[in-house]
């Protein structure tokens, strides 16, 4: 089978537990949000998989073999945080030389290009590099990598609107043009929403959901209306998360709508709201 | 063409109303080819395999048909396939909301009847 799959992968760092017990697949051939929020475990799974980190317990497996010292399995993966093994004294076309000769599919002249259409100056000292540039220099790397899971860590930190769209639209047709498995980790949710096809969401090192993208929206609905209106409609409904604004009251709620009397609004619950609702710690799982 | 994010209805639906439109209005004429899945997904920021849904949509309803390499194409008819469907929802869609809302109001059916006729 084609993918990497965690088998109760468990995590700690002395008494706290970095990831628990978290069993999943990612698929190969799609894009994936690694939705959490800071410190949920987003980082201890992407270094786990790249074997940057050991695990207490459980296991990795990549396109079916396990990943611990396993050279030819961990060629198939590239993490953003690649880059900081690569020396800060070298410029970035120095870099791009270096990645090769780890990632022997990596693509030289797509790098070039990319860095030409980001105006990223290839003889600038990777030290040199300002914050959203040092971002770019890294995503570029990612997506030259020719690797068959791609991990990208808050891909569009310090980024301007402009190199934010580009990332984006060059993400998608590097995505159609390779068929490899692209899994964006992000507290930035609205952005990419639309982009990713399957979600996995992370809350203090537990697995809260992995599916795609349009069951977890498709599974709940937002009804907005009178506090009072909203509270009687709800009743006995699976209520994952409200808030509050004046007298008007929007709750999230699991399901479909249904028998929606008048004064109600029924909309789409964004991935954010869903995102926020099942990561607070008022969230009533199941 | 904008996608609402905030909609009820899914990305790809939206994106298969677009190209209906796009069909209806002659934008993209029978005969032609229309955008690709990539150029799509790209211009609009959404997964390829969603664009590929929408898209699909109107392939097994015989509006869009597939040529093995070179791309995909408005069929013969379709502008005419398209408009009959469209007015069977016509109700659905738009008269049962203007009631609706007329209700909400308190607009008579003699009130509506004077605004179609305005219009």
């Amino acid at each position: 089978m084609r993918g990497i799959e965690l088998k109760n992968l468990t995590k700690y760092y002395k008494d706290t537990a970095a990831l628990n017990d978290v069993s999943l697949t990612i698929e190969y051939g799609k894009i994936y949000g690694l939705l959490g929020r800071n410190g949920a475990g987003k980082s201890t799974m992407v270094n786990l998989i790249s074997n940057r980190i050991f695990a207490t317990s459980g296991e990795i497996f990549i396109d079916g073999e396990p990943s611990v010292e396993n050279d030819s399995a961990l060629r198939k993966v590239f993490t953003m945080s690649e880059h900081n093994l690569l020396p800060m004294s070298k410029k970035f076309k120095q870099a791009v030389k270096l990645t090769k000769e780890f990632y022997p599919d990596f693509d030289e002249q797509y790098a070039l290009g990319l860095a030409a259409k980001f105006e990223l100056d290839i003889n600038k000292k990777l030290v040199g590099l300002s914050t959203g540039y040092s971002s770019i220099s890294k995503l570029i790397l990612a997506l030259a990598s020719g690797a068959d899971y791609v991990f990208f860590d808050e891909p569009v930190l310090g980024l301007d609107a402009n190199h934010r769209e580009l990332f984006y639209k060059e993400l998608i047709e590097r995505y159609t043009e390779t068929g490899s498995t692209y899994i964006i980790s992000t507290h930035l949710i609205d952005e990419c929403a639309s982009i990713i096809e399957r979600a996995i969401i992370i809350d203090k090192g537990r697995l809260i959901v992995s599916d795609d993208t349009e069951s977890i929206m498709a599974g709940s609905y937002t009804v907005t209306g009178a506090a009072e209106l909203v509270d009687r409609y709800t009743a006995g409904k699976h209520v994952i998360g409200s808030s509050v604004v004046g007298g008007i009251k929007s709750a999230y709620v699991k399901g479909k709508p249904e028998n929606v009397p008048q004064g109600l609004e029924i909309s789409k619950a964004s991935l954010q709201s869903l995102f926020i609702q099942m990561t607070n710690d008022q969230y009533i799982g199941g | 063409m904008q996608i609402n994010f905030e909609s009820e209805k899914p990305i790809f639906a939206q994106l298969a109303d677009w190209l209906s439109d796009s069909i209806i209005s002659g934008a993209i004429k029978e005969g032609e080819q229309i955008p690709s899945t990539t150029e799509m997904s790209v211009q609009l920021k959404i997964n390829p395999a969603t664009a590929l849904k929408g898209v699909n949509m109107l392939v097994d309803k015989g509006i869009i048909y597939k040529k093995r390499g070179l791309g995909m194409f408005v069929s013969e008819g379709a502008v005419e396939k398209l408009k009959k469907e469209r007015q069977s929802d016509f109700f659905e869609q738009y008269i049962q909301k203007m009631l609706d809302e007329a209700q909400k109001l308190g607009l008579t059916k003699k009130n509506i009847v004077e605004m179609i006729e305005r219009g």
